[in-house]
Order: structure tokens, then C-alpha cells, then sequence
């Protein structure tokens, strides 16, 4: 089977939702006839209409708001936000109206809030970041963020169906740098499950999205020239979190590095390293550590983007110090 | 047929309500209700206006949780804009909107319950106040940022647009709300999609302390309309004629798939933002002159009287309004608290609960077992029963 692009496999997911299930619509700002500033939904007004692919003002607060409404009445939109920085427009909506509505009002809002995310892209503060940490803390949102061309499919196909909101985080440095095959048949992944990217036993890399990548290079160069056997779990879903798949890689190596490529203070690798505390710290042989990006704004310029962001060598040398404790 | 208060966009006033002269009363207009409609319109405002009453003596037994919302002098806004929807419609209302939701179908008994955060109340215990919602009856439940539902209906009603199907939405914002962000985004996305929706501007003068006139430079509120490229049209919102009437109007437009519209309703928040508010901001004399000139029921009793409603016949109605909310506060006073473990349930559909923390692993009920034994809070209280309020 063929291999398809990270981007080209959301758009297989989006086509064959749309087919599959009529309440299915997508709204955001040029995604229509413009077919979206990454071309993700190019193709979809051609087939489905503008009454299904809306191309809307800009307008964060009022199309994650109408997607809501919308949901409440039975439709499962899924809104694009150009640049998931933008996300923070629609905070308000998003964490007090849409994450609220079943407790408080037994409202089901299916939507989904999907967007370009991430850096390593030369995109300069706006256009770069990784908001996921301040949606994951809100009881009821779920939010994902996926790594391969096969789980993007999977994931955005089990995120529309879902019956509550969830947060799809779509790493833009992934969209064309990263091919799959294909599952056949209709490929779903569960939300909520991590994935091993890499099967080992001497220390485990907890990661998602871009530096799943990373971490699988960094695996390869410690391998080469260490001989050290490094597991890495790739999330996937970070809310809800697989507890079960962190606690099983504690369990096997005893020795863990988070990495994420979101700022450190605050960072989902915090919440990660606690829980491990809680679950299994008499596993553990060593500190957890973490790799992050340093606590600044995203810079423009290469050199200063390059030394914010965590690299392969920063992976390479966290993981020698966490196997020579 | 337009209300002679009622005016278009075009037309010229004033945006602050707190002077009554603003809204002189006049001629009450026509309507083509039929005699028992307008009866109908006066129950749910006595209604209205005796259930919170009753909410009062409860606020003041310590039975009510949190604060109490009033929405006297607003009652002919609230009941008069609803009664313009009809079945299959959805309305949002706003904290001042109790009449627009009894209209709906919210009962007394959901309400006193909801405010005295009992177990079976509409959300379990989990929202305050008039802060809940039924599709099926057709009212969403409100949150607490203003403007947020404009949004909300305005994808409501797309829906209804892009099913086809013959529905209509309405949207509560206040004089306050209209500078948020949240009110410009769903008016302009209502206004381009060409939405069912109904956007009704209640302007009472007041956004908790913050007057009108601090609140916006234009002039008058419904000019906003223009900007949204959509009709507007103000009417005096403690006429419930006039208001009906107003509303209707922009209904059938929406209906007839005109898209969407503003009715600015001019009234007076004759109460604090809350019960405990003092309204040490409003000037002297200034409800009292709105309680005196311009009460809606008032003016609405002797519109029926002058149309030949015998006063028996509202006594009556009084007496009714009075027994059904004297077995709504039974009723709601014999329910219970909610379960504490019920907090955990239905933050999503899957999973369907979350677990309790590991300090609260075995304790059933922890607050109740630990923090507050029998006679919490009095002096004296037995062993044993006794519940005190």
C-alpha cells in the first residue's frame, strides 16, 4: 500500500467522516476555497458544499462557539483554527462554556478543534506554539496529539466520533516531513492509549508529537555509540493521560526522561513526573528528568529557535546522565 | 403592527434607560393576541414576579446556596420576548430571564430547587441559580461570562438552517455584554451565515454597578444593528405588548429566512446586580420613580382592566400563582442534597466518572462523615436530628 503524508492522512480521516456521517461538517477561516493555510481540507468544498465546509470570518470565539451550539443539536463539527496559537482566542469558550456543558447542563458538544501546532518551523512566536498544557488541566476536554501518519488518521477519526470535545493538536513540522501506510479498513485510534515507538530496557523516553522523532534518533545514537537499550512511549493522548502505559515503562527500565517540546514551567512533563511519584516511585532508580524547551517566547531567527527547542543532542545528553545515576 | 415606542434603526433616543423620561410611557400599541393570550401573558409575570418573592423569604432562611438574582421591573421584557417563540424554538436566557424560561416550560418547583442546590434539582447540584437548560422544552442553560451565548445560538440556529428546518433561536445579552468580544463574534457569524436568531438587548441600565452611558458611546444600542448589516428595532421593554409585538416581528423574519436581527428592550433593573448588592451607585429615587411610574405589571393591570378584564378575574389569578408556588416550595424544601460521590459523574460520556482521590479512597460521603456532624453551625443542637436552617 502506498504511503500517504501525516497531512494527506488527516484529510483521509476528514473525507471519510464526512462521507460516513452526514452531521459531520468542518468550519474555519479560508478552509474552503482555499482549502485551508496548510491545505488540509483542500478538496472537501468541491465534494461536500459550502453548507458542510464553512468558510468563516476570523473569528475564534464565535466559530468555537457556533461549533458547540451546533453540537448540542446533534452535528459533529470539527473547526480548524489557522494556527492553533490562535486557540487562545477561544479559551474562554473552550474551557468554561464547551468543557462544562455535560456536567453542568448534560449538553453533549461532539466537536472537534483541530489546528497547525509546533515549531522547528521558523515561525516566530505566533505561529509556533504548543498551548497543549493549558487545555489538558480543564476537566472535560480531551486533547490528542499524534506523532505518526497512521495514528493522525486514526486519532482524528476516533476524535469525531467521540462525544465530547476534543483538542487535535497537528504538529506542522510532521504535516509533509512524515509517511505512512495506511491501516486498510476503518482505522481507528483509541483515545486515551499510548503507543511504544520503541521496544527497550535500559531507560524509557516518555514523549509525543515531534519529538517522537527526536527521541527515536536520540534511541539510535545511544544505541551506536553507548550501547544503551532505550524504550520510548509515545503518548499520543494527553488528556486523558494512559497511566497504565507509563507505570509498565517505569516498571521495565526504572529509569525515565520526559521530553516535550512546550516550554518547561507549567509543561505536561511536570504532571507526567507526579504521577510516577504517586503510582511507582519505588520502581524508579533515578530522578525523572526532563527536556524541554527553555521558558521563553518562540524566536524567529534559526539560531535562536534552534537553541530554545529541545534537540536530538540535548535528548542524547539527558539520557547518558539519567543511565549513569 | 409597530408599537408607537418602537422605532428602527433610524430612528433617534437615547441609550441610558435609568432616566424613565427616556421611555415615556405612552398609548399601550395593539396586538392581535386573542383575550386569552393576553391573560396567559399577565400569569407568567405575576408568576415571575411572586416566585421570586417567595426565592426572597428562602434567601433570607439561609435556604437559598448562593446569591439571589431579581429581575423586578424587568418581568414584561422576559415574558413578552418568549411569548413569541412557539414550540420546537430555542431560547437562551440571561440571569434576568426567569419569566422568558417559565414561559419555555422551566416549573417553580425546578427553580426553587436549582436555587437551594438540591440533589434532583435540573443540574443535580452542579450550576446555581436559573442556570440550567432543556433542548426538548427548548431553553439552553446560561454560563456566567456575558456574551458567551451568542456563539453558542448562533450555531444552534445554524444547525437549524443547514437541516432545514422551520426553527427559530433567541439570544438574552444585557447593556453589559454588548462590549464583549464574545457578543460582536456571534452576531457577526449569525448576521453572515444569515442565522434564525433573534438577538434581544435587554437594556436595564445597569451592568452590576457600570451604567449605560459607561458602558458604550453609541447612542442607542440597537444602532449596532447597522453595523452587523442586520435589522434592529427598540421597543419599550416593560410593555409586554410592545415587546411581544417587537419580537414577533423579528421572529417571522428569522422564520421566513431573513437571517438575523437585534431588538434593543428598554427597561429598568429596579433591584441590585444581587440580593446583597446595596445600589449605593443609583441615584436617589431613581427605582423608586421606575417602582411608581413604570412597573410593568402595573401598567399591564390596567391595560386589561381598561380592555374589560374584571380585577376579579386577576385576584384570581393571583390566588393561583400564590397556591403553585406554595406547592412548588413544599416539594422543592422535602428533596434532598446531592450525593457527594455524584460529583465525580459525567464530566464526559467516556469515561463516565472519574474516581475519587486516593484521601478519599472508602469514605463514601467524607464531608458529611468528617466535617460536618449533626447540629453544625448551632449552639445548642441535639445528638441527634434537629436540622436547623
Amino acid at each position: 500500500m502506498a504511503e500517504i503524508t501525516y497531512l494527506e492522512a488527516i484529510r483521509e480521516a476528514l473525507f471519510e467522516e464526512m462521507e460516513r456521517d452526514p452531521n459531520v461538517f468542518m468550519i474555519g477561516e479560508d478552509i474552503g476555497a482555499y482549502g485551508g493555510a496548510f491545505k488540509v481540507t483542500d478538496g472537501l468544498l468541491a465534494k461536500y458544499g459550502e453548507s458542510r465546509v464553512i468558510d468563516s470570518p476570523i473569528s475564534e470565539i464565535g466559530i468555537v462557539g457556533a461549533a458547540a451550539g451546533a453540537a448540542h443539536m446533534g452535528m459533529r463539527p470539527v473547526v480548524e483554527i489557522q494556527f492553533i496559537d490562535f486557540i487562545a482566542n477561544a479559551y474562554d469558550m473552550l474551557t468554561n462554556y464547551v468543557a462544562t456543558a455535560r456536567y453542568r447542563a448534560f449538553l453533549p458538544t461532539p466537536m472537534v478543534v483541530r489546528g497547525p501546532s509546533g515549531g522547528y518551523v521558523r515561525g516566530g512566536p505566533f505561529h509556533s506554539q504548543n498551548p497543549e498544557a493549558g487545555f489538558i488541566h480543564t476537566p472535560g476536554l480531551k486533547v490528542v496529539y499524534p506523532s505518526t501518519a497512521a495514528d493522525a488518521k486514526g486519532l482524528m477519526k476516533a476524535a469525531i466520533r467521540d462525544d465530547d470535545c476534543v483538542l487535535f493538536f497537528e504538529h506542522k513540522y510532521l504535516y509533509r516531513r512524515i509517511k505512512g501506510e495506511m491501516p486498510a479498513g476503518d482505522h481507528v485510534v483509541p483515545i486515551g492509549k499510548a503507543r511504544v515507538a520503541r521496544e527497550g530496557t535500559d531507560l524509557s523516553i516518555i514523549t509525543y508529537a515531534a519529538t517522537v522523532h527526536k527521541a527515536l534518533d536520540a534511541a539510535e545514537q545511544l544505541e551506536r555509540e553507548d550501547g544503551l537499550n532505550v524504550e520510548v512511549i509515545d503518548l499520543r493522548s494527553l488528556a486523558p493521560l494512559d497511566d497504565d502505559a507509563i507505570v509498565a515503562t517505569v516498571q521495565k527500565t526504572n529509569r525515565v526522561l520526559i521530553v516535550h517540546e512546550d516550554t518547561r514551567t507549567g509543561g505536561i512533563a511536570g504532571e507526567i513526573t507526579a504521577r510516577i511519584n504517586e503510582l511507582c516511585f519505588e520502581w524508579l532508580d533515578a530522578p525523572v528528568l526532563r527536556v524541554t524547551a527553555h521558558d521563553v517566547p518562540l524566536p524567529y531567527a534559526p539560531s535562536l529557535e534552534d537553541f530554545v527547542l529541545p534537540q536530538v543532542p540535548d535528548i542524547v545528553f539527558a539520557a547518558r546522565r539519567l543511565a549513569a545515576y | 403592527m409597530a408599537s408607537p415606542r418602537s422605532a428602527t434603526t433610524r430612528g433617534r433616543g437615547r441609550a441610558a434607560a435609568p432616566q424613565s423620561s427616556a421611555i415615556a410611557k405612552g398609548g399601550e400599541g395593539s396586538t392581535s393576541l386573542t383575550r386569552a393570550q393576553r391573560i396567559d401573558l399577565y400569569y407568567w409575570m405575576r408568576l415571575t414576579r411572586s416566585l421570586e418573592e417567595r426565592l426572597v423569604n428562602l434567601y433570607r432562611q439561609t435556604k437559598v446556596v448562593g446569591g439571589l438574582f431579581r429581575s423586578l421591573g424587568q418581568e414584561a421584557d422576559a415574558v413578552g420576548s418568549a411569548y413569541a417563540l412557539r414550540k420546537g424554538d430555542i431560547l437562551s436566557p440571561l440571569i434576568r430571564n426567569l419569566g422568558s424560561m417559565l414561559v419555555r416550560g422551566a416549573t417553580p418547583v425546578e427553580i426553587l430547587k436549582q436555587y437551594m442546590a438540591r440533589g434532583d434539582s435540573p443540574t443535580r447540584g452542579r450550576e446555581l441559580n436559573i442556570h440550567f437548560g432543556d433542548t426538548e422544552r427548548g431553553f439552553i442553560g446560561q454560563i456566567s461570562p456575558l456574551g458567551d451565548m451568542v456563539p453558542v445560538m448562533a450555531g444552534v440556529t445554524l444547525t437549524f438552517k443547514m437541516r432545514g428546518e422551520d426553527r427559530v433561536g433567541l439570544v438574552y445579552v444585557g447593556d453589559g455584554a454588548t462590549s464583549t468580544g464574545a457578543f460582536h463574534e456571534g452576531i457577526n457569524f449569525a448576521a453572515v451565515q444569515r442565522c434564525p436568531l433573534v438577538v434581544i438587548i435587554e437594556n436595564n441600565g445597569y451592568a452590576y454597578s457600570t451604567p449605560t452611558t459607561k458602558q458604550t458611546a453609541a447612542a442607542r444600542l440597537v444602532d449596532k444593528a447597522v453595523g452587523y448589516g442586520i435589522p434592529g428595532e427598540r421597543a419599550d421593554g416593560n410593555d409586554v405588548i410592545a415587546t411581544y409585538e417587537a419580537t414577533k416581528r423579528a421572529v417571522d423574519r428569522a422564520r421566513r429566512g431573513e437571517g438575523a436581527s437585534i431588538v434593543e428592550l428598554m427597561t429598568y433593573r429596579r433591584k441590585g446586580h444581587a440580593e446583597h448588592d446595596n445600589q449605593s451607585y443609583v441615584p436617589e429615587g431613581e427605582g423608586e420613580r421606575w417602582a411608581r411610574e413604570n412597573d410593568p405589571i402595573d401598567r399591564y393591570v390596567a391595560r386589561l382592566i381598561g380592555e374589560g378584564v374584571s380585577a376579579e378575574e386577576l385576584a384570581e389569578i393571583d390566588v393561583r400563582v400564590q397556591r403553585e408556588i406554595d406547592e412548588a416550595t413544599d416539594i422543592a424544601e422535602a428533596s434532598g442534597v446531592p450525593e457527594p460521590l455524584d460529583a465525580l459523574v459525567g464530566i464526559y460520556a467516556d469515561p463516565p466518572e472519574e474516581k475519587p482521590l486516593w484521601f478519599r479512597a472508602g469514605k463514601r460521603a467524607a464531608v458529611d462523615v468528617n466535617e460536618r456532624p449533626a447540629g453544625w453551625g448551632t449552639f445548642d443542637a441535639p445528638a441527634k436530628g434537629g436540622g436547623s436552617d
